[in-house]
């Protein structure tokens, strides 16, 4: 241990401002990296799922009006 | 001997190899960070001149040497993808270009914050700092390359002869200190000779330098699983698994 108490280890021999800002930033854009790219995961999965669930309704409502209108074809016929 | 690297032109089992690998490496890229970074702060002897301000480079000399270091692994990226057709590794270089320019990002500043007690300056027009701010440079322009293609092909092409053109840049990055007469120091640790450095300031540097690699390798494989996931949307292993995710 090269410092006797919290408050000199925290003034870095009056290099504090320094020290902290580098090392402040270089943990700040680091995490910051990891946690857009894992938001960035979650999302994506997130967008497709709702992207499913879109295409199994525009079907699901294809059939519908599909079997409605070969009802209706049965109706008109003479 | 190679053939099992075979599979991982299939993005699919690229994608669950950076599954698998990711939570490792981030883990142990962590704690190994944790540990070099307290010993470097805490442990680790004061410089006899530069007192404790000396200790930034237990996050300036990783940072700056990641990178290069990511830079080459995407420069190789970029060969492979270019010789052999291989899609998967335009998507490793537009994974890895983020990273790299994090860590440029962060060597610069870094480097500011050093550079102004010691030097009197936060930055100078030196041989090794405009090196590597045009490594910065480089990076940016790998991704916004990239960005500006519709089709991601076309743009993966791009990026990487982009990538493989700027690999000048790297010796002369590695070199500026040696070949110009510049305010920046000459290297610490080389590979040929015995390093500038007392060895209890050395370890945690040595520690440092791995656990970052490894927690920024950890960064690049989410990043390349959402490369492929988005590049992939419409495969079928891509819907069967976002369906059994919607389930879970």
């Amino acid at each position: 241990m090269q410092f006797a108490s919290f408050s000199e280890f925290w003034a870095m021999g009056g290099y504090g401002f320094f020290v902290w800002i580098a090392f402040g930033v270089s943990f700040l854009a680091l995490f910051g990296l990891l946690w857009a790219s894992t938001w960035q995961e979650k999302h994506l999965f997130r967008v497709a799922d709702k992207e499913l669930q879109r295409v199994a309704r525009v079907k699901a409502a294809r059939n519908n009006k599909a079997a409605k209108d070969s009802d209706l074809a049965i109706d008109q016929q003479p | 001997m190679w053939k099992w690297l075979h599979p991982y032109a299939k993005t699919e089992e690229t994608y669950r190899l950076a599954a698998k690998l990711a939570p490792w490496l981030l883990g142990l890229g962590l704690l190994g960070m944790l540990l070099g970074t307290v010993w470097g702060l805490v442990f680790a002897p004061a410089d006899y001149q530069q007192g404790d301000a000396f200790r930034i480079i237990y996050m300036h000399v990783p940072s700056a040497i990641l990178s290069m270091g990511f830079y080459s692994g995407m420069a190789i990226c970029a060969f492979i993808g270019l010789v052999w057709q291989i899609r998967t590794c335009y998507m490793a270089i537009i994974s890895i270009a983020p990273v790299g320019a994090c860590l440029t990002f962060i060597a610069l500043w870094t480097g500011a914050a050093w550079g102004k007690p010691m030097w009197g300056t936060w930055w100078v027009w030196d041989a090794r700092l405009t090196s590597e701010l045009i490594l910065l440079f480089l990076y940016f322009g790998v991704i916004a390359l990239y960005a500006s293609f519709q089709d991601k092909l076309q743009g993966g092409k791009a990026a990487a002869v982009m990538s493989l053109v700027g690999v000048i840049n790297l010796p002369v990055i590695h070199f500026s200190v040696e070949w110009w007469n510049t305010l920046h120091q000459g290297a610490t640790i080389t590979k040929f000779a015995k390093p500038s450095m007392a060895s209890e300031m050395l370890w945690p540097l040595l520690l440092n330098i791995l656990a970052l690699a490894i927690f920024c390798a950890g960064i690049v494989c989410i990043r390349l699983k959402n490369e492929i996931f988005l590049r992939e949307i419409r495969r079928p292993w891509v819907i069967k698994m976002v369906k059994r995710a919607g389930e879970a």
